[in-house]
């Protein structure tokens, strides 16, 4: 059991300064997802939280012990890199019981451990491979298999399932989930820029942008109510439509925010009216891409759609799901 | 994408011109295998090229005086045989004459007539009969004859005995491995811990000892060497102990070698994945265990290259042991040995072709034992993905 | 014999040993005075602290001495030579420099100097990358490239050896035995003394070094060569461009940088370039180099070491921009991954 507090973080590397000022109390066993675009931090924060990086100012509390100058293999963490990072020149074996042989365990002991990981992942047979003689998602397992057998209070996992191809990404999504239901007590931080990942996964989501969190919620919170024009874009797939202009301004607000989902049509003329541009036929959705005067604007539909290319169409958007921002693209 | 064997024009065209560069970079080595199989004589008479094929040379020799002429009706003949030694089983007379200017004017088994009525016939075989109606005298006796002789080609080990069997060679060997086995791995060694230190660990002033290491690879090793005597010698005398020593010999070309293992080796850690080392360490091993369970395995390419171009170096070495070791039997290398070999027999080619091979055997059988490796660790740093 | 195969043996364990030896102890000695396996926390994490302020210098110390000792303390001894008379006890400014400045002998040392600088890692490199590429796609390519990389394995002694055997003059009507003068004359030419014949001499003696250092040049640009994705080539060929465009426009640049470290190893190397010429010439005939006139200054008849060391001061601060590139270039790379 082990909880993590961050304090007015704060990293840079020169001038650059990549970190900016962030607190965080992440719970004990709580599976918490750092999301964002590529370059916003993302990593370094993990790697803050690792001991791997130091950071310029804060303070980092694991298990509620400071631990800002404890080096990595003290802090009761275990990572799985974007990588794997497995040892090339050594077996799954060796791979997995590095570790343990780092802390002077009797080979007996190492044995068993290494044993019982290897079970547990599926990977009896494959113990006296070398990594290179796995295929992607094994390799996967091995990774989060060093980290089990440690016993670590703590796994970061950094985009771990960015290199596995879109069928084995869902399957190893699911593998780590039921990971997370064995080890109720393990804290995990887990790093992606995939929203998908995010909402799944996640009991709490951190969104992070240019080094900055700019909210914390578990996933259903964070689409429902956003408070940014930022995270309001970046959670949810299709993309949120933002409209400015007369639709927002009747709503006294800069920009109103509606998500594919919730629009209606209407048989007359409404604010937000257009031609329809283009559709694509998902089976159980449709997605409509509206070009209108303040941009172009996605609608679902359950099922097909009876609308042709070309069409006039009149949208309006659903009074309670409406979003709106100020001119600071924070909520109002 | 490409086949490896097919009749395209191209790739006839491919093959003759490697071929003819391979033919170019290699004939004048050979040049060097065939001298030293050659007779010394052979060496600086005629070029190696044609040892190959039977040889036309032009040779003289002076016929017998009139101490062995025979008298026989009333006509006085000299006989015998212009070959001496080996050329009598394997050379062929082809023409002869008894003029500078005319070595081959009678071919070989015609009668050839000389002043005073005398006259001679050289056969093929060598033998050869001079006659004259006259008594042979001290003046007209014993005459000058050029011919032209056919040689077949002729090989010989001698000079690799001369070598192989000089006094004190294999002492030498022993030497030169004593020298240079340990001045290879021990630069290794502290060039691979240093090269770690240099590319994973945190540490003031790296940048600069970077930069320094670096900039040491324009040192020319000459320049050191006075120096380094003064202060061998100084050591020997401070401490009591002799200052030409093997610990002296393997520590200059330790510390010669260094900059350049350093670069070669930094470049290739450095270029290990970042994850891999910081797995470790968060695995909990320390940087000795990183560097001895996780780099030192992955950078054997480089740490063979490396080795490759230092025993190169060490072996084939002479100003550095002729400086820092003595030169008795005990200490006296193997280069060393056949330069004295050279002084002693006053640049002799025969010596010097086939000690030129004996020297180059070892160099080249580590070579071939660790090419494989040897591109695969040049290449890290400065290829992706190498 | 046994007895000094032993002797040598165990000679050569004790010195290995003893390196091994002190790179284990060491670190042991680190590990056990500062243990950080020790149940306190608080204390494991301080020693391991002080382990890593430590640690660097334990792998690094070894290096750092002798550099210092064999490399570091010889040049600062030639600087301060460099400014003195020549027994090495009088000051006298910079007048070592601007005698070699004036100097006719230093001036044709530095001209030869440029003039294999300019010619040698180019020609190398350029040998080298056809080698390559030719030898990539023959089935018995890896030979080939073995015959080209035997010369860097024999010593400059033997090759001298083996080019007298090219450039070796005999008189006119004497059969010549070098191979150079033989092919010269039977082609109706009058045979030459290569090695005398100024300004071109140099050539003949770059030809020796071209023709060792090829190999290395071969052998590191054929594995880079390997290392260029097939696929960029298959594109290549598809949107039509010939073998020509493909090598230049294609290969060349994605192995840009090694072919760049491959000619500044070169070019280092022929900076201080001196076996060569003294088992060829003797820097006789006008094919001095600056590594030999620094040799005959301090070590022959010349015994000047102060103008000795002024020389081998030039020889370093010529080589410091191309190291300095080099190093930029290193750390270029650095960032990049
Ligand atoms: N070692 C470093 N030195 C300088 N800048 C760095 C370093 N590591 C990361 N950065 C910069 O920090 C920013 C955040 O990087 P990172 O945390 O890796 O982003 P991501 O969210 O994609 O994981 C990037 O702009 C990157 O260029
Ligand atoms: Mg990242």
């Amino acid at each position: 059991m082990a909880n993590i507090k961050l304090t007015n973080i704060n990293k840079s590397y020169g001038s650059h300064h990549i970190i900016k000022d962030v607190s965080l109390d992440i719970k004990s066993g709580e599976f918490i997802v750092f999301v964002g675009p590529s370059g916003c931090g993302k990593s370094t924060l993990l790697r803050s939280i690792s001991g791997l990086d130091q950071v310029s100012s804060g303070t980092m509390e694991i298990d509620n012990a400071v631990v800002n100058d404890v080096p990595p293999s003290k802090r009761g963490i275990a990572m799985v890199f974007q990588s794997y990072a497995l040892y090339p020149h050594m077996s799954v074996f060796e791979n997995i019981g590095f570790a343990l042989e780092n802390q002077g365990l009797p080979r007996a002991e190492i044995k068993k451990k290494v044993e019982a990981v290897g079970e547990m992942l599926q990977l009896t047979t494959y113990l006296t491979r070398l990594p290179k003689a796995l295929s992607g998602g094994q390799r996967q397992r091995v990774a989060i298999g060093r980290a089990i057998v440690r016993g670590a209070k703590v796994f970061l996992f950094d985009e771990p399932l960015s290199n596995l191809d879109a069928a084995l990404r869902v399957q190893m999504r699911m593998e780590i989930a039921k990971l997370k239901r064995d080890l109720p007590n393990t804290t995990m931080v887990y790093v992606t820029h995939d929203q998908v990942e995010a909402m799944t996964m996640a009991d709490r989501i951190v969104v992070l942008q240019a080094g900055r969190v700019m909210q914390v919620g578990t996933p259903m919170e964070l689409y429902e109510n956003p408070n940014s024009v930022f995270v309001a874009g970046f959670i949810g797939s299709p993309k949120m439509n933002f409209i400015t202009g007369k639709p927002a301004d009747k709503l006294k607000a800069k920009t109103i925010g509606v998500r594919p989902e919730h629009f209606e049509f209407s048989k007359t003329a409404t604010d937000i009216s257009g031609t329809l541009d283009y559709t694509e036929v998902l089976g159980s959705d449709s997605f409509l891409y509206v070009s209108t005067p303040t941009g172009m604007l996605t609608v679902r539909e359950p099922g097909r759609t009876q609308y042709k290319t070309g069409q006039k169409l009149h949208l309006k958007p659903i009074a309670e799901h409406v979003h709106r921002f100020g001119p600071d693209d924070n909520r109002l | 994408m490409f086949k490896k064997f097919s009749l395209e024009p191209s790739r006839i065209a491919l093959n003759l011109a490697v071929l003819l560069i391979i033919g170019l970079w290699t004939f004048p080595t050979a040049g060097l295998l065939i001298s030293s199989l050659r007779d010394k004589n052979d060496i600086a008479a005629s070029g190696w090229w044609t040892a190959l094929s039977s040889a036309n040379v032009n040779k003289k020799t002076h016929l017998k005086d009139m101490a062995d002429q025979v008298e026989k009706d009333g006509k006085f003949t000299i006989s015998g045989n212009v070959f001496e030694g080996a050329d009598a089983v394997s050379g062929k007379v082809s023409a002869f004459g008894t003029k500078v200017q005319a070595p081959g004017e009678n071919a070989a088994g015609a009668n050839a007539a000389l002043d005073g009525g005398q006259s001679l016939v050289v056969n093929p075989d060598g033998s050869y009969v001079l006659s004259s109606p006259t008594a042979f005298t001290a003046d007209n006796s014993g005459i000058r004859v050029f011919y032209i002789s056919s040689q077949p080609p002729r090989f010989t080990l001698e000079n690799y005995q001369t070598v192989l069997f000089s006094e004190g060679i294999g002492r030498s060997f022993i030497n030169s491995l004593t020298v240079t086995i340990p001045a290879t791995i021990i630069p290794i060694l502290i060039a691979a811990f240093a090269a770690y230190a240099l590319a994973w660990m945190k540490l003031p002033f790296r940048g600069l000892i970077i930069a320094i290491i670096v900039g040491l690879l324009v040192v020319p090793l000459q320049m050191s060497l006075i120096p380094l005597l003064k202060l061998y010698n100084a050591a020997g005398t401070f401490m009591g102990v002799p200052s030409k020593t093997y610990l002296g010999v393997w520590l200059a070309h330790t510390g010669f070698g260094l900059p350049f293992a350093i670069y070669l080796l930094r470049s290739y850690i450095a270029g290990l994945p970042k994850d891999l080392i910081e797995s470790a360490q968060i695995d909990g091993a320390n940087d000795f265990k990183i560097f001895r369970r996780v780099v030192l395995p992955l950078c054997f390419p480089a740490l063979a290259s490396f080795a490759i171009f230092q025993f190169l170096w060490v072996w084939n070495d002479l100003l550095v042991a002729i400086v820092f070791l003595g030169s008795g039997p005990d200490q006296l290398v193997l280069t060393g040995k056949l330069n004295a070999l050279l002084g002693s027999r006053g640049g002799n080619w025969e010596i010097l072709t086939a000690s030129a091979f004996v020297t180059i055997i070892v160099p080249l059988t580590v070579f071939f034992s660790l090419q494989r490796y040897f591109v695969r660790g040049l290449l890290a740093g400065s290829v992706k993905g190498g | 014999m046994t007895a000094q195969i032993l002797y040598a043996f165990f000679t050569v364990l004790l010195g290995v040993g003893g390196c091994f030896g002190y790179f284990y102890g060491s670190n042991w000695l680190l590990d056990r005075t500062f243990p950080a396996n020790a149940n306190n926390d608080a204390s494991a994490v301080r020693n391991l602290r002080i382990q890593a302020n430590i640690r660097p210098w334990l792998f690094l110390g070894p290096a750092l001495l002798l550099l210092s000792v064999y490399l570091i303390f010889p040049v600062i001894q030639t600087v301060y030579l460099s400014f003195h008379d020549r027994a090495g006890d009088k000051y006298v400014g910079l007048a070592n420099y601007k005698w070699a400045f004036y100097d006719d002998q230093f001036r044709l040392s530095i001209f030869n100097n440029i003039l294999w600088l300019a010619v040698v890692p180019a020609l190398c490199t350029l040998m080298g990358l056809i080698i390559a590429v030719l030898t990539d796609r023959l089935w018995w390519g890896n030979l080939a490239k073995s015959l080209i990389f035997m010369p860097l394995a024999i010593s400059f002694v033997g090759a001298s050896v083996i080019w007298k055997f090219v450039y070796d003059y005999r008189g006119e009507g004497q059969q010549q035995i070098g191979i150079l003068n033989a092919i010269v004359t039977y082609f109706g030419g009058d045979p030459q003394v290569w090695i005398a014949l100024p300004f071109w001499n140099n050539f003949f003696l770059m030809a020796i070094l071209v023709w060792i250092q090829t190999g290395f040049a071969t052998v590191i640009l054929a594995a880079a060569l390997r290392g260029i994705p097939e696929d960029t080539l298959e594109a290549a060929t598809i949107d039509g461009a010939g073998p020509f465009k493909i090598f230049f426009r294609i290969m060349v640049p994605q192995i840009y940088g090694t072919i760049l470290v491959v000619w500044t190893t070169i070019t280092v190397l022929v900076l201080k370039i001196f076996d060569i010429v003294l088992t060829m010439t003797n820097s006789q005939w006008d094919t001095s180099v600056l590594a030999n006139l620094m040799f005959d200054w301090m070590f022959r008849g010349g015994g000047d070491f102060g103008r000795g060391a002024a020389i081998a001061i030039v020889i370093m601060v010529a080589v410091l921009p191309i190291m300095i590139w080099n190093i930029r270039q290193a750390n270029a790379e650095q960032k990049g991954h």
